[in-house]
């Protein structure tokens, strides 16, 4: 049983995505227990082989018995533990708040969103469960086609959005591939761990094939993570989709990609390789700097709050680009951390999103004032909570992994990026404050009086399944920034690679 | 003219790889775009195919005729195999891509990708 567990999660998913789809349209709200069963399994399961792996070291699971290289394997060590903790309990948390936000804006493609939304988390959970590069492409490929389906069900431009994030993500998934030719015909495996032992022996700094390869698969990787030249997709896509989609797409989707890049820079290639011999991290660094101003400025331009938080987005994924680049212990405890800070904040920030959208019909920023605090008090409160988070102020979880980040960039002297990451905590101070201004302060004015309340199920909070979610979440990120040492010590420090 | 010939293989493939660039960056039509979504897959497959190809030599099926010391005898089966993969990967690309086209025409009634960035700032 603990032998197989690593194959378990897809098994899950795979399970629930063929169950859901053969529902009748009848008996259409049936799909959405399913989908709670199986998305809290796979939670437990990813939750029970954290644990193990913490306990015990690596896991491994070999395909029809086939040893590896030759066959493929699920690997699960710290990290990809770690990951698969975060996306599991995130996209729990982020369904059970579907419930009323499907019926409102989706309730008779109920059948065919919930098997889609399974598809994409078999997806996710495949590339951080692999140990093979050729099956991390396939499911780099499933979880993408799941999430252009995804965003095209949404408001009247999101087809354009998902057509033109496809266009975008099959090249970023067909460079990869081609850098992944050039590896397989250098080194002759598409092993991780066998990569990582075969590629010392071959010499990078002496072999330009394996370079290329490295530039084509990161960057690959990078338009999936929306690093910046490479973000075109993102805005559109996360503010025309669906709010149950944005919120399941925007916490854990770019996290992955940003799991794979730390998995092939320092688990295959090598701290020496990627910081020294060849310093693609430089390049990453300044691209992840310029992402995240260029992110906190165009999100202080927007006036929805959906397409704020996707831009916000924008500049924080570039935090975890910049943890990643500095290569050193400390900026990939920030990156790591991050990744979870960044994952519940943003879960939190487009629930509440998401509430605004189903009981007011709008999330407008410049129509926000002190009227939506007296309404709905706890889904304002968790968005201020978030809010902060975002800023960076302690106690609250985003704080301490920019310190780390702050610490790293110190570290290497690099500091110019110590100033994009104070400059851009005041960026997202501007963005954020100016709502929750306008939320505390603001007297509802002339404007209000006009507007009929358009409002759907009483002017009070939303329903308790989705306001549970969201409270869930901002109590976590008090949680997560109060017990941060214990997290960065037990968890994150076992999953730094070796000769850190 | 010797890095012309003995690499005609990648020549090719660097023309159908910026061929394919070329359309997705540059077309206005939808439907071009994804033509050259296709060509640039297409050239990745082509570049890991080549890849394995080996004059002189048997499938990877033991033979008796070659012994097992001559291993350069038989072909790498894998790339090839991986590729069926990415071939079906491909296919399952253009079904989605071509599904929002028709979703996309439903809804504007255009394929015009200037005409629909301009009614982008509308919505």
């Amino acid at each position: 049983m603990v032998k197989n567990a690593p194959i378990l999660i897809p098994v899950v998913y795979l399970t629930a995505c063929l169950v859901i789809a053969l529902i009748r349209p009848r008996f259409r709200h049936f799909a959405y227990p399913v989908t709670l069963v199986a998305v809290s399994l796979a939670s437990a399961i990813s939750i029970g082989m954290l644990c193990l792996v913490i306990q015990y070291g690596i896991m491994r699971y070999q395909f029809g018995g086939w040893v590896p290289p030759i066959g493929i394997e699920y690997v699960i060590d710290p990290l990809s533990g770690f990951v698969l903790v975060v996306i599991n309990a995130v996209a729990c948390l982020v369904l059970i708040h579907s419930l009323n936000v499907n019926k409102v804006e989706m309730d008779q493609r109920l059948v065919p969103y919930y098997a889609v939304v399974m598809l994409f988390m078999l997806g996710l959970n495949g590339m951080v469960l692999t140990g093979d590069f050729f099956n991390l492409f396939v499911f780099l490929e499933i979880s993408s086609l799941a999430a252009y389906g995804l965003i095209a069900v949404g408001s009247k431009g999101s087809a354009f959005a998902a057509f033109r994030y496809l266009i975008l993500g099959t090249v970023g998934a067909s460079l990869y591939l081609l850098g992944l030719g050039f590896l397989y015909l250098k080194t002759g495996s598409l092993n991780m761990a066998d990569l990582a032992a075969i590629i010392p022996f071959v010499q990078p700094q002496k072999d330009p094939a394996l370079i290329i390869a490295l530039v084509l698969m990161t960057t690959g990787i990078c338009i999936k993570m929306a690093i910046v030249p490479l973000h075109g997709w993102l805005p559109d896509a996360y503010t025309l989709a669906p709010s149950v989609t944005s919120s399941l797409i925007a916490p854990i989707g770019t996290k992955v990609a940003a799991y794979v890049l730390i998995r092939m820079l320092f688990g295959v290639y090598g701290v020496d390789v990627i910081s020294r011999e060849f310093p693609i991290t430089f390049v990453l660094g300044w691209l992840a700097a310029a992402g995240i101003i260029y992110g906190s400025v165009m999100a202080i331009a927007q006036t929805e709050l959906k397409r704020m938080l996707a831009y916000s987005s924008v500049a924080q994924v570039g935090y975890i680009g910049l943890g990643i680049s500095m290569a050193n212990p400390l900026g990939l405890i920030g990156a790591v951390l991050h990744v979870l800070n960044h994952a519940v904040m943003k879960a939190c920030l487009f629930l509440v999103a998401a509430n605004l959208r189903i009981q007011t019909g709008h999330s407008d920023i410049s129509r926000f004032d002190h009227t939506y605090r007296v309404k709905m008090p706890w889904t304002m409160a968790a968005f201020t909570v978030a809010a902060i988070s975002m800023i960076g102020l302690p106690p609250l979880a985003g704080f301490f992994s920019k310190w780390y980040l702050a610490l790293g960039a110190i570290e290497n002297s690099q500091w110019i990026f110590l100033g994009v990451i104070l400059v851009s905590s005041l960026l997202n101070a501007v963005y954020f404050f100016r709502i929750i201004e306008k939320v505390y302060m603001k007297s509802p004015g002339d404007h209000a009086a006009k507007e009929e309340p358009a409002v759907k199920f009483g002017s009070v909070e939303p329903a308790l399944s989705m306001l549970v979610p969201t409270i869930v979440f901002a109590v976590l990120l008090i949680g997560l920034g109060l017990f941060n040492a214990l997290i960065v010590t037990r968890l994150i420090l076992p999953m730094l690679p070796p000769g850190m | 003219m010797e890095s012309i010939l003995g690499h005609y293989v990648y020549w090719v493939i660097i023309a159908l790889l910026c061929i394919g660039l070329y359309a997705i960056m540059f077309k206005k039509n939808l439907v071009k775009q994804v033509i050259g979504l296709s060509i640039f897959q297409t050239s990745v497959i082509l570049f890991w195919v080549s890849s394995a190809v080996k004059w002189n030599a048997t499938v990877p099926i033991y033979d008796p005729a070659y012994p097992l010391e001559t291993t350069a005898l038989y072909i790498n089966p894998l790339p090839h195999t991986l590729m069926l993969t990415a071939i079906v990967v491909g296919v399952a690309t253009l079904g989605v891509a071509f599904a929002l086209l028709i979703i996309i025409f439903r809804r504007h009634r255009t394929l015009n990708e200037d005409k629909l960035i301009e009614n982008m700032k509308e919505w």
